[in-house]
Order: structure tokens, then C-alpha cells, then sequence
């Protein structure tokens, strides 16, 4: 029964890592606090809900909601870029917007029944983890979703294109005088984070089977908390003996995690705090109250309340 | 040739604190020209740079590059010509990539920004040269991050960076100013030595009126939107710190009597 619940919770924490990810582009590398997140999430559910009642291809689902979300992100970006709404207002405007078409796209809160293939029962799926519970399925391909994410986003942080996104978050004028246009640059950032929130809405709608309008309320949140806790750990980690030790030997690489790391391991731990504080008898109502205060429990503990920027 | 042509630029305009800066000013820069700018606070030195470099929008007039206007032309697309170094010694940089990732950046301007690998490895060993130029140490240190770094430190790359790609026009704006009097020599040196083996016209903003009287080789002095004192080539050899400090005196006097 405790093992159920810890694979449960981690399976939670891995894919909320996708979101993570995406929060961690905006707000970590952009300095964009992007409010669009809680409606991008139910965004990428709601597609993926009625392409699964339609009977489209689980995996296929997983790219159509990245475009949609993508297609999200690019609004708030020309909301604020073209139009010059301050980041936080366009966010809200895309956040609210979204409620409407989210339920416009599903009609309704809608569940997908047991009888319809998720990405978890699907044919490649069983094949090759059909020994597994459903349970065990779930844990393991989210586990290499998270995985194949991370590292992708690794490797495009290395890029050029990668590495003009983290100069825009750490200094846009830079940027300006290297004849680019930061305004694009920015645009970018939007889309490639609000495809990959989208895409964590799409998963979780896959392992609960269901999309509700109201999904989305605090993700952001939950978002920002993973990606805080993550990258203050790591930096307690990079400036211990430890890894000051490591990175002299030829483990070196361990010494210096990548900022995607931190952010998988801040969302599971994430998780399962919230997890065990439910465990602890705390009534379901109450979740939102506790994220809420693990939040400030965090930001308090870091010593980044909010005004100063994080970069990883 | 860079020419700045009957600009007007007023600040605030049409409300209580409206400012008129520049009335119908006019300038122009030849090429492989380094100018120094001095005057005082308020004078129009850095609003100049910024209108040439469009960080600031005119009311009316011109900015023209060998004739040809560029007034309609957005900021990151006159950069593709010019470099630009700030008072700021963090302005220049980017304080959370490494050195190394801050001139791979600086290498690739006027290029696309695609997806691929950023650092390139062949390129290491002429960076390091570059910075082994600099008699900074720094050429054993590509690996740290540009915030871990002196702001003198932060202010030579930052001039390394705007000057690694072929360029034009070179903009210093008071790019000494926020560092330690020997800690700007050694910059301004360097200034200097990037100037002339770039062959670059530069327009240098300035509060040191020795830098302004021993390099360049035009100076303007500025007060109230208008070029009060242009001297180059040999009449600006003849002009000596006191002549300068003299007229920068009289002129501050004249601005407290009003």
C-alpha cells in the first residue's frame, strides 16, 4: 500500500516535471513569469481528452497538444512583444481566454473510459512492459518521457539558439547589440515553454483519464515551487564539499547537474510533500492551502522571495 | 561617414517637465574617426549615442550612415554595424554564462542563431589569444562565469565581444567610468589598440578630459544640446588639459548663474 503510493506520487512528480520544465524556460531563463500556464495545462488536456474519445492514436496526441500549446504561448508572446502588454497582463489575458476555449474544445469536463487506449495501455506499451502493472507501466514511461525531454532541452540549451534564449533572460541588451531582435528571441522562449506545459497536460489527462476546466488552477504555482526548490538544492549541492570533490576527479560531470535535473528532482520532491501531507490526514479540500504554504516555505527558505531572478 | 542631421529631441514633450535637448542638431563623423565627448551632466553626450544607435526615438531630423538614412531602422538592426560598450561593466556581458559561452555568442553575431552546437571547439585557441591580449590572465579561465569576474575584468571582454565580428561604428558610452583609475587605463589602452588596428569609426563618451585630450583624434565638447568646442587633427593636438579644464569651468559657471 506505501509502495503504491510512493510509485504513484513519483509517477505525479515525473510528469509534473514536464510542466516544470516549461515554468523553468519562462521564469527561470526568460525572467517571464507566464500566468498562461493555467491555461495552457488544461489547454493540452482538453485536446488530448477528446482525441482519446475520438480514437486518434495516444502517442499522436502527444505532438498535436505541444502544437496547440505552442499556439498558446505564441499569443502571449504577441500579446506582450507586438502589442506591449507588461508579461505578467498577457499571461492573465491568455490564461483567461483559455478557460473559455478550453471547455469550447471539450465540451465539458470529460472523461475517457477505461475501454479507450492511453499511451500507459497502448499496444507498443504492453509489449514491451506488459509484466508490469498499470501502476509499474505508468512509472516507467513517464520516467523516459521525462527523460527524453530533459535531454533534448539539454542539448538546445547548447545551441545557438539555446544559448541566445538564456542571454535574453540575462541580458536583453546584449542581445540587442548582437543585431537580434529580443522581442523574437522572447516569442521563442513562450512557444517552446507553453508546448511543453501542454504536453504535461496531455500526459496527466492520459494517467487520470479525464479533463476538468478547473485543472488548471495553480499550476503555475506547483511550476514555480518544483523549479525553486530544484535549483536551490542544486546550488547548496554544487557549493558542497561533495561535489567541489567531485568535480577535481573524472566523475566531474556529476558535479555540476544540468538545470533540468534540478527541476525533475524539485517536482518530485514537490509531489511528494504534498503527498505526505496528505497522508498525514489532511482533507483533499485543503491541497491548494498546502501547496500554497509549502510554496512560501520555500521561497522563504531560499532566500529568493520573488524579486530576485534564478538562473541555473 | 555617420551623420546626425537637424535632429530635435525633446524629452517628456507636451507635459510640465518638458525638456527640448537637441533643436535642429547636426553632426558629422568621418570614417575612421575617434571622437571623444565630453560635457557635463545633462549635456546631450549619452542621449546622442542613443539616438544614433535608435535606443531612443527623435522628434524630428536624421541619422544617416554614408547618406543613407537609418532613422527607420529598429535598434538590433543598426547594431549589425556597430558595437557598443556601456558604463556598466555588467552590461556588456551576460553574468550567468560562462566567459566561453559569452564570446561564442559574441562570435556568432551577424550570423543565424540556429541549432547548432553553440561553443565551437576550433574556435577555443584564438579566444584565448584574444584574451592573453588582454595581460588579464583571463585566457585560463574561459570556463567561469562572467559574473564571478572584476567589473575591469567584465569591461575588457565586454569591448573584446562588441569588436570580435568585422564592425563599423564603435559607441563607448562612459565606458571607464565605473572602474578604478588604473583598471581604466588599462581599458582605455586597450580602446585605443581596438580602434585603430579595427580601423573603426568611434564615438567615445567621456567624464575624464585627459582621456579626451590624449586619444581620439577629434573632440567635441557638449552643453545644452550643442557642440560648443570641435577641435581635430592638429588643433586638437595644440589643446592641452588646462585649455579644457578652463572652458569646462566657465561653462558649468554659466550654467549656475542661470
Amino acid at each position: 500500500m506505501l509502495l503504491e503510493l510512493l510509485v504513484s506520487t513519483l509517477t505525479q512528480g515525473l510528469i509534473y516535471a514536464l510542466i516544470s520544465f516549461g515554468v523553468y524556460i519562462t521564469y527561470s531563463i526568460l525572467d517571464f513569469p507566464d500566468l498562461g500556464v493555467d491555461g495552457t495545462f488544461p489547454l493540452g488536456a482538453a485536446v488530448t481528452a477528446v482525441l482519446l474519445v475520438n480514437g486518434v492514436n495516444p502517442w499522436l496526441t502527444l505532438p498535436i497538444s505541444m502544437a496547440v500549446g505552442a499556439l498558446a504561448g505564441l499569443v502571449t508572446g504577441v500579446v506582450h512583444v507586438k502589442l506591449g502588454v507588461r508579461n505578467l497582463l498577457a499571461g492573465i489575458i491568455t490564461m483567461t481566454a483559455l478557460f473559455s476555449i478550453n471547455l469550447q474544445i471539450a465540451g465539458s469536463n470529460l472523461t475517457v473510459d477505461r475501454g479507450t487506449d492511453t499511451i500507459f495501455t497502448s499496444a507498443p506499451v504492453m509489449a514491451a512492459l506488459g509484466s508490469l502493472s498499470l501502476m509499474g507501466r505508468k512509472l516507467v514511461v513517464s520516467f523516459v518521457l521525462v527523460v527524453v525531454v530533459k535531454l533534448l532541452l539539454d542539448a538546445y540549451f547548447r545551441t545557438k539558439s539555446g544559448l541566445l534564449l538564456r542571454a535574453v533572460g540575462d541580458n536583453p541588451d546584449l542581445v540587442t547589440t548582437l543585431a537580434k531582435d529580443r522581442g523574437q528571441v522572447k516569442l521563442l522562449g513562450l512557444v517552446l515553454s507553453n508546448a511543453l506545459v501542454a504536453l504535461g497536460g496531455c500526459v496527466v489527462c492520459h494517467e487520470q483519464r479525464s479533463f476538468s476546466a478547473t485543472m488548471g488552477t495553480g499550476q503555475l504555482v506547483y511550476g514555480l515551487a518544483a523549479v525553486i526548490i530544484g535549483v536551490s538544492l542544486m546550488n547548496f549541492y554544487t557549493a558542497s564539499p561533495l561535489a567541489r570533490s567531485l568535480a577535481k576527479g573524472s566523475l566531474r560531470f556529476l558535479a555540476l547537474p544540468a538545470g533540468t535535473t534540478a527541476v525533475v528532482l524539485g517536482s518530485t520532491l514537490y509531489k511528494l510533500c504534498v503527498q505526505a501531507a496528505l497522508s498525514a490526514g489532511l482533507p483533499a479540500n485543503m491541497m491548494k492551502l498546502v501547496t500554497a504554504a509549502l510554496f512560501l516555505l520555500v521561497l522563504v527558505l531560499s532566500g529568493r522571495k520573488g524579486e530576485e531572478i534564478i538562473h541555473a | 561617414m555617420l551623420e546626425v542631421r537637424d535632429v530635435t529631441k525633446i524629452y517628456n514633450p507636451g507635459m510640465v517637465t518638458e525638456r527640448r535637448l537637441f533643436q535642429h542638431f547636426s553632426l558629422t563623423v568621418e570614417e575612421g574617426q575617434f571622437v571623444a565627448i565630453v560635457g557635463s551632466n545633462g549635456s546631450g553626450k549619452t542621449s546622442l549615442l542613443n539616438i544614433i544607435c535608435g535606443s531612443i526615438p527623435i522628434e524630428s531630423g536624421d541619422v544617416l550612415v554614408d547618406g543613407t538614412s537609418i532613422a527607420k531602422k529598429k535598434d538590433y538592426q543598426r547594431y549589425a554595424s556597430m558595437g557598443r560598450v556601456y558604463q556598466n561593466p555588467s552590461a556588456g556581458t551576460c553574468p550567468n554564462l560562462t566567459m566561453l559561452e559569452n564570446l561564442s555568442l559574441a562570435d556568432n553575431k551577424g550570423k543565424p542563431f540556429g541549432l547548432i552546437r553553440a561553443v565551437d571547439r576550433r574556435r577555443i585557441d584564438g579566444y584565448r589569444e584574444q584574451l592573453r591580449s588582454l595581460g588579464l590572465g583571463l585566457e585560463n579561465h574561459l570556463n567561469m562565469k562572467m559574473g564571478a569576474l572584476s567589473g575591469g575584468q567584465r569591461q575588457a571582454v565586454a569591448l573584446l565581444m562588441a569588436a570580435m565580428t568585422p564592425l563599423r561604428f564603435l559607441i563607448l558610452d562612459e565606458h571607464t567610468a565605473a572602474l578604478d583609475p588604473k583598471t581604466a587605463d588599462i581599458i582605455m589602452e586597450l580602446t585605443d589598440k581596438v580602434v585603430r588596428e579595427k580601423k573603426l569609426t568611434a564615438m567615445m563618451v567621456t567624464h575624464n578630459l585627459r582621456y579626451a585630450v590624449e586619444y581620439g583624434d577629434r573632440m567635441l565638447m557638449m552643453n545644452r544640446g550643442e557642440v560648443v568646442l570641435d577641435r581635430s587633427g592638429e588643433e586638437k593636438k595644440q589643446t592641452s588639459m588646462d585649455d579644457i579644464l578652463e572652458m569646462f569651468n566657465r561653462i558649468s559657471f554659466q550654467r549656475e548663474q542661470e
